[in-house]
């Protein structure tokens, strides 16, 4: 009996206790695939975010498998998307990111896994009582400092697509424009050649003939 | 039953300590990661690593032989950190300028073990993210309140952190774009120059071709 009570305390503390989100860009090579996978809890709310910010066409494959290995969520080709659910059922969670569609561009994947709520501060909301209007107001701006500091984030990676794309034109420019100097050179010169071709003086073995 | 309480608070902190995010990766592969963070914020890397076990098919929660080499590079390929630490790890470094940090792990194993697979436990936290509010409030005796103001200043720290960033990436992007616009503009005028140059040289060059065989 104490030992049920003791279990079942361990883990509703382990429940309250367990929050976890990361964040992370990473490189993922051509015809690769890579997963992260996470433990979520039933009835716990996770998100996953994503977003190709460099590479290719800028798409990728997503796909989130629960831990009886369906698929719950998928995306073919996608530049950025989200996703939220509630986990069903506790397990290990899969988030798998393809590019297997692609032979020669790797692609820089934003990800942004979020498993459960925010843990709270030490000492605040543990104790039930109601809140102060000093307490409350000031919960509300943590949240909207959260809601900024995630639309800075999503900015920054929109900036970051924008960017690279610039620079690369930028250096297609350079190399582009280097090729095709050298190419007219080469065309004028060997236009030359062929032209003084044309007038050049026969053998005089093919004159004998005449 | 004291033997089951402290196994079962065992149990509690070891699960509570574990970090969420895993992955794989082949033993001799080197896995990189991008944290593109504004200048003086501070990143803190937890990760852990389990060797595979055949023999259970499982991975080992604790495997001592293995080291991971930790190597922190910054926006300009400076070498920031560079280390071999154990299984697991606590790493945590600043930033000095804004960018792209680049993160790469790999085990310090020899080609001996290839082939074998490591589960690499990882958590990165970026910023406030990466503040320890509980170790603050007991070390300087902070109410609820005080520590609740605390976080918020932390966070619109942060918030202008990001934003002198932004605007440093602005300027950038700004330069780049500047910089085609003007690339193409004068590479137009160089090609205009090349083209005519080129004429009259051929011009030139058959015209006294010509008149050397007599043709003309």
């Amino acid at each position: 009996m104490t030992k049920k009570l003791l279990n079942s305390a361990v883990f509703i503390i382990f429940f309250v206790g367990f929050v976890n989100s990361v964040e992370f860009t990473f490189d993922l090579a051509d015809n690769a695939e890579d997963c992260f996978y996470e433990e979520v809890r039933k009835n716990q709310s996770a998100s996953l975010e994503f977003q190709v910010s460099a590479g290719g066409q800028l798409d990728v494959d997503v796909s989130l498998k629960d831990p009886q290995n369906r698929v719950i969520y998928t995306q073919e080709r996608a530049t950025f998307d989200s996703h939220q659910f509630v986990a069903e059922s506790t397990g290990i969670y899969a988030a798998c990111f393809s590019n297997k569609f692609s032979s020669f561009s790797h692609k820089l994947v934003y990800v942004d896994f979020q498993v459960g709520e925010e843990a709270a501060l030490p000492g605040i909301d543990e104790h039930a009582t109601v809140l102060t209007q000093m307490e409350s107001s000031s919960q509300t701006i943590h949240k909207s400092l959260n809601q900024i500091l995630d639309a800075q984030t999503h900015h920054r990676l929109r900036e970051s697509q924008g960017r690279k794309q610039a620079e690369n034109l930028n250096e297609r420019v350079m190399e582009w424009s280097l090729f095709e100097t050298f190419c007219m050179c080469l065309i004028g010169a060997f236009q030359v050649i062929i032209v003084r071709n044309f007038f050049r003086e026969r053998k005089p073995s093919q004159y004998r003939r005449l | 039953m004291n033997s089951l309480l402290l196994k079962v608070l065992l149990l509690f902190c070891a699960l509570n300590g574990a970090l969420g995010l895993y992955f794989h990766i082949a033993e001799t592969e080197r896995k990189c990661f991008i944290e593109e963070v504004p200048d003086e914020t501070t990143v803190l890397v937890n990760y852990k690593v389990e060797l595979y076990d055949p023999r259970s098919g499982g991975f080992m929660p604790s495997s001592p032989g293995i080291g991971m080499h930790v190597e922190v590079r910054d926006s300009d390929d400076k070498v920031i950190l560079s280390r071999v630490y154990s299984s697991e790890g606590k790493i945590s470094f600043i930033s000095h300028t804004p960018g792209e940090h680049i993160i790469c792990m790999y085990s310090n194993s020899t080609a001996w073990f290839s082939g074998s697979q490591l589960r690499v436990h990882l958590d990165i936290q970026v910023g406030e993210h990466a503040i320890d509010y509980a170790n603050i409030a007991q070390k300087e005796k902070l109410t609820e309140l005080q520590l609740r103001i605390r976080q918020l200043l932390d966070q619109v720290d942060q918030v202008t952190k990001e934003q002198n960033y932004q605007r440093y990436r602005e300027e950038r992007f700004r330069h780049t774009s500047e910089s085609t616009n003007s690339r193409v503009l004068w590479w137009s005028l160089a090609q205009t120059g090349v083209l005519v140059c080129m004429g009259i040289w051929q011009m030139k060059h058959l015209k006294s071709f010509f008149e050397a065989k007599k043709l003309v």
